[in-house]
């Protein structure tokens, strides 16, 4: 095996753990960290169904936002559901046989890239354009879109200008999967798409992409409101009493 | 009036461009040690408050998880900016809600995540050093803790939430805020936050039975301290001499009187007002809490009844339960608590009082959603009950009546800029100036519908607009209780 296959499979290998146990612990941090008190943000359901109705808009439509700011939400929905759909494509280089459903998206997961990009574009006009946004925009913030952009391109180079051997390429990932490991091409486009990729997964536990598990645990979004029916127990003893 | 100049009145509503440190000499007074001593926090700022407030910080983030997803999770993606009534009647861009968090989360980041350990500049964290700690105080003394950023955050971030934490750290290292902290003393000391004792409540009851008596003709009682009564009343009390409050305590009376319900006032809980709750003090939130739980057991009563207070009804409804319950001794047919205006929604649908409308013909009547019944509790039993039962409250009491623009009401209300334990003159310049889209929203009704007068159920929200509508060219008694209109439709004796 190559020195670069080598190195390619130990960093995918380390990217994937820092991923799985980074993202674990953090949601076993959110779920073990009690919530003292009851703070829905009104109006809110009455009932766990539905709170589990709200937050589907809220993950699904990015509802609030919505109601917030019309260019965030278009830019922001379309740059996720794409991302999505660019994620789903991926899966055929994981599965074998491919699965049909992914075999049919296919076409659509290419257009995707190019929204995404474009939603990612939008997002990170605003951070020099609008002041207030600028002001709150820190290196990180930036940075952040540079590479999810870079990623895109990188991506999308392989397909439109450079192609790269997506038969060993999908070699070497099953061979990661099924520790079996198969050399990796040497080419420039993939090997930066590559460490792009790792670089994402080993930031997201100790980043701001941690919205994305975040946001199941907000008790103002996932608390019914039914405070006076059903006792919220509290976390804490009292320590003084009235004098 | 005062040096600063009172924004100008636009005809729409505007995002200002940012204006940096505009607003960073507002600054409310600093406690004393004796009134922080009082309720448990040091005199002063201690020698080793820097590793103090570090270790407060982990302990209060341990301990919520609210403070611990919203430090991970905001994306900067700038949906909160310009939901802040004091960021757009002041354009200091730190009163922006993410960048108010981020002062709190810079420094979280700084001691307590990876990123901000290694790469500090990379990711905005900053060591805890005096300027941090001015600019804490500062800029947490301009939240008042209405959760109208949370409502648009895509992740339900809530500034408010921050804004306790913050207050509660800086009382731990012993720089507290005068206002706050010397009420809460009061309030636990005394049982109200004016300090007003026993004898003096009796005397401000009894006179009010006697003004009612010379207008009506009828003999309305407003007891105190009744063992027995069926109803503990727990209100702000402001109504017990501040206008337009009394007049609304006047109304709850006659209503009490015409539906035959026996009531009572506690001297032991004569505050529904929490304080504790603005310096996201749990202890002392606590504290209040129980004397009301005392009063009702000592008074041997089967309900309470909450008055017209906004953050005491958020306490009341979500928190009380928790912090001073189990309430399993009082009457399981009602609600626990009950707000006044569910009280006299139901008697008004039973049409169990006779209400002459016409009586506020001289007036046209918008109504003030306070933040903390809008957007952190509910009423009735159903969602969203906190906009319906209120209005129809009012609208059975008056013939006209017209809401303000759908951007500035309900769940999307503005905070009367007195809000979060603010409503202190040595915070004038913030209280005018955050009080600009409110004042906007009521110009617009004002021109489009000829409102006249604006209802509140806070009493925070009523001592506010009183202030602060001279200064917007108003009159200071534009501003009504909801249960003033009530106390002037509603038709005292007959058959009930
Ligand atoms: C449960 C899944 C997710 C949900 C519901 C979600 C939701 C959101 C929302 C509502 C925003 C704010 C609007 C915007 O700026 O786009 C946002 C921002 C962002 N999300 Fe997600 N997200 C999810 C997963 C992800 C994942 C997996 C990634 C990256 C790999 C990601 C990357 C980002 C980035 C970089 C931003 C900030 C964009 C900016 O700088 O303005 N999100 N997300
Ligand atoms: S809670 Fe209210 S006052 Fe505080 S930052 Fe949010 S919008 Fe502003
Ligand atoms: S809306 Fe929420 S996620 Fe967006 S900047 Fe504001 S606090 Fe952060």
């Amino acid at each position: 095996m190559s020195l670069l296959t080598i190195a390619f499979t130990l960093l995918f290998y380390f990217a994937a753990l820092v991923l799985i146990i980074g993202l674990g612990l953090r949601i076993r941090l959110y779920a073990k960290t009690p919530a003292p008190l009851r703070i829905p943000t009104t109006p809110a359901p009455l009932t766990t169904a539905g709170v589990v109705g709200r937050m589907f808009f809220e993950v699904t439509l990015f509802r609030s936002l919505f109601k917030a700011n019309k260019w965030i939400w278009i830019f922001g929905w379309l740059f996720h559901a794409a991302l999505l759909l660019v994620l789903l494509r991926h899966l055929r280089y994981f599965t074998d046989p491919v699965w049909s459903w992914v075999a049919l998206m296919q076409p659509l997961g290419a257009y995707a890239a190019f929204v995404m990009i474009a939603g990612l574009a939008g997002l990170w006009a605003r951070r020099f354009l609008v002041d207030r946004v600028r002001y709150i925009s820190s290196p990180s913030d930036h940075l952040m879109l540079a590479l999810l952009i870079a990623i895109g391109l990188s991506g999308l180079g392989m397909k439109y200008v450079a192609a790269t051997d997506i038969v060993a390429v999908k070699a070497f990932f099953l061979g990661l999967m099924y520790f079996d490991w198969q050399p990796i091409p040497g080419d420039p486009l993939l090997m930066l798409h590559l460490v792009l990729v790792a670089v994402l997964m080993i930031i997201f536990p100790f980043s701001k992409l941690l919205h994305a598990p975040g946001m199941f645990f907000a008790p103002t979004r996932t608390q019914p409101d039914n405070a006076r029916e059903k006792r919220h127990l509290p976390t804490r003893a009292a320590t003084r009493q009235a004098s | 009036m005062a040096d600063f100049d009172t924004p100008v009145l636009k005809p729409y509503p505007v995002i200002p461009p940012i204006e940096i440190g505009s607003m960073a000499h507002s600054k409310p007074y600093v406690a004393k040690p004796d009134i922080q001593g009082k309720i448990g926090f040091p005199g002063e700022l201690i020698d080793n408050w820097q590793q103090v407030a570090i270790d407060k910080m982990g302990e209060l983030v341990d301990n919520s998880r609210a403070l611990r997803v919203f430090l991970d999770s905001c994306v900067k993606c700038g949906a909160c900016t310009d939901k802040c009534h004091y960021y757009l009647g002041t354009s200091d861009p730190k009163n922006m809600p993410v960048a108010r968090q981020d002062l709190f989360r810079s420094v979280y980041r700084r001691y307590y995540t990876a990123a901000g350990k290694y790469f500090p500049g990379l990711v905005g964290a900053r060591d805890l050093d005096q300027d941090v700690l001015d600019e804490w105080y500062s800029y947490f003394h301009q939240c008042s803790q209405c959760r109208r950023c949370s409502v648009y955050c895509p992740y339900g971030i809530d500034t408010a939430e921050i804004s306790m934490a913050a207050r509660e750290i800086m009382d731990t290292v012993g720089v507290g805020q005068k206002y706050c902290n010397e009420i809460i003393g009061k309030a636990q000391t005394i049982g109200n936050n004016l300090g007003l004792p026993q004898p003096a409540l009796l005397n401000t009851l009894e006179g009010l039975e006697e003004d009612i008596e010379d207008e009506t003709g009828v003999t309305v009682r407003l007891p105190l301290d009744q063992h027995g009564a069926d109803i503990l009343l727990v209100t702000p009390s402001a109504d017990f001499f501040a206008e337009p409050h009394v007049d609304g305590l006047i109304g709850y009376a006659k209503v009490f009187h015409q539906a035959g319900l026996s009531w009572t006032i506690s001297s032991h809980a004569s505050e529904a007002a929490n304080f504790g709750m603005f310096i996201g003090s749990y202890d002392n939130m606590q504290v209040l809490a129980q004397r009301i739980r005392e009063a009702a057991l000592e008074l041997g009563v089967k309900r309470i009844v909450f008055g017209e207070c906004g953050h005491a009804w958020r306490v009341a409804y979500n928190f009380l339960n928790t912090l001073a319950g189990p309430f399993d001794f009082l009457d399981p047919n009602y609600p626990m608590p009950q707000h006044i205006c569910e009280v006299t929604y139901d008697l008004l649908q039973r049409n169990a009082l006779r209400m002459d409308k016409s009586a506020n013909d001289d007036k046209v009547l918008t109504f003030h959603d306070s933040c903390n019944v809008a957007r952190a509790s509910r009423m009735g039993n159903f969602e969203g009950g906190q906009f319906v039962i209120p209005r129809e409250v009012i609208k059975a009491s008056c013939n006209h009546y017209y809401d303000m623009p759908s951007d500035a009401i309900q769940e999307a209300t503005f905070c009367c800029g007195g809000g979060g334990g603010l409503l202190t003159d040595d915070l004038i310049e913030l209280r005018v100036k955050g009080s600009l889209p409110r004042m906007e929203a009521l110009k617009q009704a004002v021109d489009d519908h000829g409102v006249t007068h604006m209802a509140a159920i806070c009493a925070i929200c009523k001592s506010q607009f009183s202030k602060i509508l001279p200064y917007y060219g108003m009159e200071m008694d534009q501003i009504v209780s909801v249960h003033q209109l009530v106390s002037d439709a509603i038709q005292l004796g007959g058959d009930h």
